[in-house]
């Protein structure tokens, strides 16, 4: 199975508190993986190491194979996306926060490292979206595109911050508690899009969420974290029925019962 | 600021110790006041009274020193002295990057006031010799005061900005968009920021307000016409040199707050 992400040996600091030990773990490519585990256990600290909005204190991300530190950092956060908790919406309408996105200066290596050689895609790049389809595939009526941002509920910021995401055109999507601030209804809805999204973009989706029936219903993968460890990690249907750990039999599957 | 009254000028009236001592009366009613009110601030105005007092005359002597010898030396000294000061001032408050900020704040007053100065001095008034210390020396006190309060303002506002758009500012960095175009609000927001008192107070000048330098001039003897002249070639200096000031505070402080792999810097602990 081809790897995305690949985490070896990190570790991370944040102040004087250690969030993550010894993380060896690999992400495979186009699958939905989720990273779930109690308050604490170190998922965000690990998802945003992979978009590099933070460095490990030690340790090595790579992604296709090349370690995060060799690429342009302007080129991976244009092909890996990143969707926030607490969505914030630029000024202006809908669609120029999508425009926004969309028209931000290719990167350009004359300033940043470039690596040895060029980091594989996962896949060709498709053709760019519009606004109005990445709209869609985010599950937004396109006539909203006129709304100012700032006027739209929570469901619809989230949704609206993903379909921004989608406009660079990314091989990947990382989602940190997408879901966590929404009603249970309105977060079943965007997880089935997210999922449909992985699905008709061929996208390697990495999404934190603390909802287990979430992480069961829209995940293929799932990465078990507790104490800023992994604890385990597998197919979605193995980890939520037959663990091969004690302490993720009773984290995944004491919940799962509430 | 008083400009020295010109040869055959008669009309200012000369104040002796004694008459300070009248005048004395009137700190002393707002030093009553707040005691009455309970302010807690009787000692801060004795000490503010003996302070200018001191300060006052001290600075008095040394510029009828420094026209009296009149050396380009001792004038820049005073000026580095003058801009040490403001840098100091401009910089205490702030906890974020001090000390590359006090680098960055003492660069961005000296290009400022340096730019507009030099301008006025060469181009405008045409000095000779070119460190004439009855008009450099003032007109840098004037140029500094303002360019500090642009300095300190752009900083403070930037550092707020950045921690109340933090996740604004990470939401551009996410979609691959440089520092730069991440912090353009916050920086656009400082900017305004420390530049709205000058507008201002172009706005109000002769209306709310008559400049300190104007008022000098016309008690000095000046004709009102002369002062006014002075004080429009003012206001436009401490236009430019506030603009100046602010936006190389604004746009060399902002790097402080990205790392250089184009993350948001850690927040300072506690």
């Amino acid at each position: 199975m081809p790897v995305s992400f690949s985490l070896r040996q990190v570790e991370q600091v944040r102040g004087n508190v250690r969030t993550l030990t010894t993380i060896d773990l690999d992400i495979p490519a186009g699958e939905v993986v989720a990273l779930v585990g109690p308050s604490g256990a170190g998922k965000t600290s690990l998802i945003r190491l992979l978009d590099r909005l933070d460095d490990p204190a030690s340790g090595t991300v790579s992604y296709q194979g090349a370690p995060l530190a060799s690429i342009p950092v302007r080129e991976l956060r244009r092909r890996v996306g990143f969707v926030f908790q607490a969505p914030v919406m630029f000024a202006g309408s809908v669609a120029d926060n999508l425009t926004i996105a969309r028209d931000l200066p290719r990167p350009t290596s004359s300033n940043l490292p470039s690596p040895a050689a060029p980091v594989p895609r996962e896949r060709a790049p498709r053709p760019a979206l519009s606004p109005d389809d990445a709209l869609r595939l985010a599950g937004v009526d396109p006539a909203l595109s006129t709304r100012d941002a700032q006027t739209l509920s929570g469901g619809e910021r989230q949704r609206v911050s993903i379909a921004r995401a989608l406009m660079t055109n990314p091989e990947a999507l990382l989602l940190d508690e997408p879901t966590s601030a929404l009603d249970p209804d309105v977060a079943d809805h965007i997880m089935a899009t997210i999922r449909t999204l992985a699905d008709t973009m061929q996208l390697t989706v990495v999404m934190v969420t603390h909802r287990l029936a979430e992480a069961k219903a829209a995940s293929t993968h799932t990465v078990f974290m507790d104490a800023g460890r992994v604890i385990e990690s597998g197919p979605t249907d193995m980890m939520f029925t037959a663990p091969n750990e004690t302490r993720t039999r009773d984290y995944l599957l004491r919940e799962d019962r509430e | 600021m008083i400009v020295a009254p010109q040869a055959g000028s008669s009309s200012v009236i000369s104040l002796h110790w004694l008459d300070l001592a009248f005048a004395s009366a009137l700190v002393l009613i707002a030093m009553a006041l707040s005691a009455w009110q309970r302010l807690g601030l009787l000692r801060g105005f004795a000490i503010g009274a003996v302070r200018a007092v001191v300060q006052l005359v001290a600075v008095g002597y040394v510029l009828a020193f420094l026209i009296t010898t009149r050396r380009w030396y001792l004038v820049l000294l005073t000026l580095l002295v003058m801009l040490v000061a403001a840098t100091v001032t401009a910089t205490e408050r702030q906890k974020h990057g001090r000390a590359k900020l006090f680098v960055i704040s003492g660069t961005a007053m000296l290009v400022g006031a340096g730019v507009t100065l030099t301008y006025v001095d060469a181009v405008v008034l045409r000095l000779h010799p070119w460190y004439d210390p009855q008009y450099l020396i003032p007109l840098f006190g004037m140029i500094i005061g303002n360019a500090m309060n642009g300095a300190a303002l752009a900083a403070e506002r930037l550092t707020g900005e950045m921690e109340l758009r933090r996740g604004e500012v990470e939401a551009y960095l996410a979609l691959g968009a440089s520092p730069a175009r991440a912090s353009a609000e916050p920086v656009r927001r400082a900017l305004v920021a420390a530049l709205m008192p000058t507008l201002n107070g172009l706005m109000v000048v002769g209306l709310v307000s008559l400049p300190g330098m104007m008022t000098g001039q016309v008690i000095a003897g000046a004709s009102p016409i002369t002062a006014v002249r002075y004080q429009i070639v003012v206001a436009f200096m401490l236009a430019g040199a506030v603009a100046i000031t602010s936006v190389v505070v604004a746009l060399w402080y902002r790097s402080t707050f990205f790392t250089a792999a184009e993350q948001l810097a850690e927040r300072r602990a506690g």
